[in-house]
């Protein structure tokens, strides 16, 4: 196809949402061009001389798109018409390298793959790698990981707050959300030795038990952030240019985002309240009290309030692992999975040949497939796994929501302006080393 | 590379009762997991079917190659297995029901069927699939390259695809400089 | 004119003010040092960690830096921060080009400086493979500190000129030398051997 064909929207109101994002050709959203075509027509100046359509290109480098996503947008005016996020341009090839990597190294490689959270990568690798050994972990390994996951969504949302504020010449919030990240950031520090790219969470538990005296930061955490959320509030939530700017903005509705597979904040702002954390309890998240946040009209507006309320509902579940915390062991301790500890490596020759093996082999898992799922910050995150009996994962398919959610952006930008498209991106809040893995 | 021989015996189900059918399509169970097994033939009908069942979000479509592992164990009778299987997971929004479907498709004719026009979210899943295995949607309404650049050879998650790996060096200080 | 009519008349006596003198180069070299506004080049989870210093906690605009450049055009220093896959190589090469002399890169990070963990067909093993690096700062990510003190260090080459010197020498940096490395072909490219 190309942009000479028209785009007739003049039976929009009649037509099903789910027909809408369902539409092949010019009257879709998406702009369904190879680069090389568009390459071609943005050449070619006499091709459409009376067309005052234009094909307008943004990214790879480009300080609003988050990193290196590039869209193709086709123009007319200040009007978005179609558009077609171009990615790849961070393609790493961690699938392949999961393949090469056995379980025990499998966690350093997935964990750079959302760089905003990464501990949640971490989880849906190990949970999947553990249904197919069919191992049980520690109750306080448990409650380690919820506790590390739920500051790693803070640390996630603020970034987005950040980030958000910034996009949209809110430049102040920039140094706002740092400052509260950072404060989450140093308490992961302590626990994981990393402020990012933790490679904390392994197959069988977690790498190390919390330092001494972290329920002390834990409280100070809990007791700082609410009052910051607050100022959050003044700054942005409540501010007549920040609403404007907002609401109304990049809209959808639960039909289209059910249709077009989203998850996460970008489903829940449409009104559907889903959530793994409390649809299909993973961990312990089925004895913490917490709301799941829903949004109405499933514009920019509602996808900014999802994400600062889920600050607060996170604080409201650390608040309560806090308290539920268990003792015990932080790791399984199977003789299998688990390399001995530090201090009888010392003493005994076995524990020496058994930590050698562990890290140089890897443990074998039993043939099967396996499919695992987390809630991250941006949605559902899970984790195929296909295992032939080795050592080494034979198949390791990240399902990453910021990839997914993608999918949902021309849809949002159609019809809209060009500096909205700026807000709908920022608000869909994708994290490019997760899109293209 | 990590291919066990088919020796294996390590095997979850016992071949012999029959496969329950689901959608007309032998229905498994992997952990716990419900796994369907439509043919190529059946593949847009089950899936219709499931969709009219109430799996209305499809999650992801991805793509496992079994070149370097043929013994796999874990197929019903009847279901032929092929070099390349295509993974559909499906999962129901109001009741959080999860089912999967694997579809076997052989190497010198990798086509399937798209599932654009139930799940239009399946456009940029089955793109990737197209890009990493070479697998072809047919009837897909944008079918090119999405991760790798628009002229690259190959597929690079085929088994015969070599990582690339190259021996690191250390290099002489004055020869680059 | 009233400045050097005072010297004339009584010699440096007729000077009114304390002044320095020094060689045209150094000045503009510390001038050089303490105005590099860095072209926004992020990538990947360094990216994240070049934010943070950007931002209050570490501050970089202490070291006048705090002007992160969307237009290369504008910008004296490239901050490849994060892995540079096959896709990207043209597009940062092509970002480099746009930005004036003198310009400077730090190589930010293991995957910028070398592929790090990621040896494999999608991923450039090394940026220097591109364009000509100025300091690599290791890490994975390389915390704010470990980039300050990358920053630091280009810093006392500007300050001696070294950098300069050595493009002058060959020319101009490194030219694109991308290669597909597929496995397809089974002998694997070999950087330097070709």
């Amino acid at each position: 196809m190309s942009v000479t064909e028209s785009t007739d929207t003049s039976d929009e109101a009649v037509v099903d949402p789910t027909e809408r994002v369902r539409r092949r050709g010019a009257d879709s959203a998406v702009l369904r061009m190879s680069e090389a075509e568009a390459a071609q027509v943005g050449n070619d100046p006499h091709l459409h001389a009376d067309d005052q359509r234009v094909l307008l290109n943004m990214g790879p480098s480009h300080p609003s798109t988050h990193g290196v996503l590039r869209l193709m947008l086709e123009m007319e005016g200040e009007t978005v018409l179609r558009s077609k996020p171009v990615i790849g341009y961070l393609h790493t090839g961690m699938e392949k390298q999961g393949e090469q990597l056995s379980y025990m190294q499998g966690s350093t490689n997935v964990t750079r793959m959302d760089y905003a959270s990464p501990l949640f990568t971490e989880l849906a690798f190990s949970l999947a790698t553990e249904k197919l050994l069919e191992i049980e972990i520690p109750e306080r390994a448990t409650w380690i990981r919820m506790l590390m996951c739920e500051l790693n969504r803070l640390g996630s949302h603020f970034l987005f707050m950040a980030t958000n504020g910034m996009d949209l010449g809110a430049v102040g919030m920039m140094i706002y959300g740092w400052r509260e990240r950072e404060e989450v950031i140093r308490f992961l520090e302590k626990v994981t030795g990393l402020r990012m790219n933790h490679n904390y969470i392994r197959p069988g538990g977690v790498a190390a038990d919390l330092p001494d005296g972290w329920e002390y930061d834990i409280a100070r955490l809990l007791e700082m952030i609410p009052p910051r959320l607050e100022e959050y509030d003044t700054l942005m939530t409540g501010q007549p240019i920040w609403r404007g700017r907002l609401q109304g903005v990049g809209a959808m509705s639960a039909e289209e985002a059910i249709a077009l597979s989203a998850t996460g904040p970008v489903l829940r702002s449409a009104g559907v309240p889903s959530d793994l954390r409390r649809d299909e309890p993973y961990l312990a998240y089925d004895q913490v009290e917490f709301d799941v946040i829903v949004g109405t009209y499933g514009d920019c507006y509602d996808r900014y309030a999802i994400r600062l309320n889920e600050i607060r509902e996170s604080v409201r579940i650390i608040g309560q692992i806090l308290e539920a915390m268990p003792s015990g062991d932080y790791r399984v301790q199977d003789k299998k999975v688990t390399p001995p500890p530090r201090a009888r490596i010392d003493e005994s020759m076995e524990a020496l040949i058994h930590h050698f093996k562990i890290f140089t082999e890897g443990y074998k898992v039993p043939a099967g497939e396996v499919y695992a799922a987390v809630e991250s910050p941006r949605g559902e995150l899970g984790v195929y796994m296909v295992s032939d009996g080795s050592s080494h994962p034979y198949r390791m398919h990240v399902r990453a929501p910021s990839f997914v959610n993608l999918q949902t952006m021309p849809h949002l930008m159609r019809d809209g302006l060009i500096a909205d498209g700026v807000a709908i991106i920022s608000s869909v809040d994708p994290v490019m080393g997760e899109v293209d893995r | 590379m990590n291919a066990e021989p088919d020796g294996s015996t390590e095997t979850e189900d016992d071949p012999t009762p029959p496969a329950p059918l689901r959608y007309g399509a032998p229905l498994t169970d992997s952990r716990g997991q419900a796994v369907v097994h439509p043919s190529r033939d059946t593949w847009l009908e089950v899936a219709e079917a499931a969709l009219n069942d109430g799996f209305d979000h499809l999650t992801d479509v991805t793509a496992v190659d079994f070149l370097e592992y043929p013994g796999r164990r874990d197929l019903p009778d009847g279901v032929e297995p092929q070099r390349f299987e295509v993974v559909a997971l499906l999962s129901n929004i109001a009741t959080r029901e999860r089912i999967r479907m694997r579809v076997q498709v052989p190497v010198d004719d990798p086509t399937v069927p798209t599932l654009f026009d139930l799940w239009p979210g399946s456009e940029t899943p089955e793109r990737e699939v197209f890009d990493m295995f070479g697998i072809s949607f047919v009837d897909h309404p944008d079918l090119c390259r999405i991760l790798m650049p628009d002229d690259w050879v190959g597929h690079p998650l085929r088994k015969d695809y070599a990582v690339g790996r190259i021996p690191v060096q250390f290099k002489d200080q004055g020869a680059s400089l | 004119m009233g400045l050097i009519e005072n010297v004339k008349d009584d010699g440096f006596e007729g000077l009114e003010h304390n002044f320095v003198t020094g060689q045209v180069e150094s000045l503009v070299q510390w001038a050089r040092t303490r105005s590099l506004w860095p072209a926004t080049f992020g990538l990947a989870c360094c990216a994240i960690e070049m934010m943070a210093t950007g931002a209050a906690h570490y501050d970089m605009s202490r070291y006048g830096m705090e002007v992160f450049r969307a237009s290369p055009r504008q910008a004296d220093l490239m901050i490849v921060a994060g892995r540079v896959s096959q896709k990207m190589a043209p597009v940062l090469r092509q970002v480099y080009d746009q930005m004036m002399e003198p310009k400077w890169v730090i190589s930010m990070g293991v995957c910028a400086s070398s592929g790090g963990m990621f040896n494999n067909y999608a991923i450039v093993q090394g940026v220097d493979e591109i364009v000509p690096v100025d300091v690599y700062a290791p890490g994975c990510p390389p915390g704010p500190e470990t980039l300050l003190h990358a920053i630091f260090t280009l810093h006392d080459k500007i300050n001696t000129g070294e950098l300069l010197q050595r493009r002058s020498d060959n020319g101009g940096g490194a030219g694109l030398t991308i290669e597909q490395r597929d496995g397809q072909s089974a002998p694997l490219l070999i950087r330097g051997a070709q």
